[in-house]
């Protein structure tokens, strides 16, 4: 069932390198007014229609981001996020990877591989259990240089993003799944192995397409991630965000099991029409917006 | 001290990196979804010329390095230092060979260059892109020969030597490409 919505909120995702844009209200009902977000994905109100009971559903959302713009990011972009109540991770990957074929008119073979496994491959070592000063001499024999980062996860990152991202998906769809529990985000945590969660993520021609979750349904769980990641905003001298209580009090009354994925359609096209900004496909992007 | 955030990096911004002014040929912004963004960025370091890469997590500030580009003209040479002056204030700049780099081989009296100042010293001079200088020395080539094919050196009055068609002949003048080191035609007074 495709569904519509609020693209602004009382609430926001707290995640440390997601930071959304804001608006004020102020007339009848809220004479002082009333602080709101704009989505940054349409994942917290989607599993309120979830736990309501609404069944597979989907819509294709504008998002907006604050700090993201580049020839692949601009801070207002199109995803396509859906749901699929009894479905686990790795079925939802082939549901991806049929769609993406559906609107790329091809079939490009699909590889799936683990996130440790990919680590391994590339650099010969475990990334659930290497410390930072391997980590930065990987960055280095791989020609990057670069200084202040002071996590491990900001070291993993940086070699996803500039070492190994740029060869994904060269022949065909890439699927990358099983991330570190540290980078679960709102994924469950694996249960044969809790150091990683059922994360997913889509890579085609180096580009990161979708990302999907073996949702995370519990209450408790949610709300301490919540607040773990509130913290790090603080350690890291960002704003707290208020904490989506209604999506909470969703949790408690039962989300069923179910996995999920959002697309970033103006990538998709991109790929699809053979460009290589976003630019080249958006009507209009940030600077003449 | 004057610093830069990752967001206003673009191309010709001037940052001072490992102790060497630097200026942006390119910057990149690469973030995953969910996860730490990073500015990848290309620059010429304005003392070497050489080109290197950096990687900046987005956000980071970094030291801003003051450099300008300045129009001087080349005046004389007294054999350890190449003076230059501006001609709107008439202040003098001294130069060394460092600085000077290729750009001794195409200047003479009077001839405008593009000279980079860090700290108010000069760091690096651009020749102008053409140049006309007279040839001192060169084979006699063969009465009637066009200018295809072939070629044969020449020296420069400045002491560079470019490859230049046959017909081209002692005390003559030539117009030169100094981003190439390339002859490009004969220049009549």
């Amino acid at each position: 069932m495709e569904v519509c919505t609020p693209i602004l909120s009382q609430a926001a995702g707290t995640d440390p390198s997601i930071e959304p844009l804001h608006t004020r209200y102020t007339g009848p009902g809220y004479p002082q007014g009333l602080d709101l977000f704009l989505q940054t994905s349409p994942e917290f109100a989607m599993k309120r229609l979830l736990a309501a009971g609404s069944g597979p559903i989907y819509q294709i959302a504008q998002v907006f981001r604050d700090g993201e713009y580049g020839s692949r990011h601009n801070p207002e972009f199109t995803l396509l996020e859906w749901y699929r109540p009894g479905l686990g991770h790795h079925g939802l990957m082939k549901e991806v990877a049929d769609l993406v074929y559906a609107c790329l008119g091809e079939e490009p073979g699909v590889e799936k591989i683990s996130y440790v496994a990919l680590f391994e491959r590339t650099f010969g070592w475990n990334p659930l259990q290497a410390q930072i000063p391997q980590l930065e001499d990987a960055a280095k024999m791989h020609g990057i240089e670069t200084c202040n980062l002071e996590y491990r996860d900001q070291w993993l990152d940086l070699l996803m993003s500039l070492v190994i991202e740029p060869t994904l998906g060269a022949q065909g769809l890439t699927f990358v799944y099983d991330y570190p529990a540290s980078q679960a985000s709102l994924a469950r945590l694996s249960s044969e192995d809790e150091r990683v969660a059922s994360r997913f993520e889509l890579y085609y021609r180096g580009v990161e397409l979708a990302n999907g979750f073996h949702e995370l349904t519990d209450a408790a769980e949610q709300r301490k991630r919540f607040e773990i990641e509130n913290r790090q905003r603080q350690q890291h001298g960002l704003a707290q965000l208020p904490v989506d209580e209604n999506l909470l009090e969703a949790l408690e009354s039962g989300l069923p099991d179910c996995a999920g994925v959002a697309l970033g359609l103006d990538r998709l096209l991109m790929l699809q029409q053979g460009e290589v900004a976003l630019d080249d496909v958006l009507t209009f992007s940030l600077k003449n917006a | 001290m004057a610093t830069y955030s990752t967001n206003e990096f673009r191309g010709g911004l001037k940052l001072l990196l490992d102790g060497d002014p630097c200026v942006i040929i390119e910057n990149e912004f690469v973030k995953p979804g969910k996860g730490q963004a990073f500015n990848r960025v290309k620059l010429r370091n304005l003392k070497t010329g050489r080109v290197l890469e950096k990687t900046f997590k987005s956000g980071e500030s970094v030291e801003a390095a003051d450099v300008m580009d300045r129009d001087l003209q080349y005046l004389y040479n007294d054999g350890e230092y190449w003076y230059f002056m501006d001609n709107d204030s008439f202040e003098q700049y001294q130069v060394d060979a460092s600085a000077m780099g290729e750009s001794v081989k195409w200047i003479k009296d009077q001839d405008i260059c593009n000279v980079t100042l860090w700290n108010d010293a000069p760091i690096l001079v651009e020749a102008p892109n053409f140049v006309v200088l007279e040839i001192t020395d060169t084979d006699p080539g063969l009465k009637g020969d066009t200018s295809g094919g072939g070629g044969k050196p020449a020296t420069l009055e400045t002491g560079a030597v470019v490859r230049v068609p046959l017909f081209v002949q002692i005390g003559e003048k030539v117009k030169v490409d100094t981003r190439k080191g390339e002859y490009i035609n004969r220049v009549k007074d």
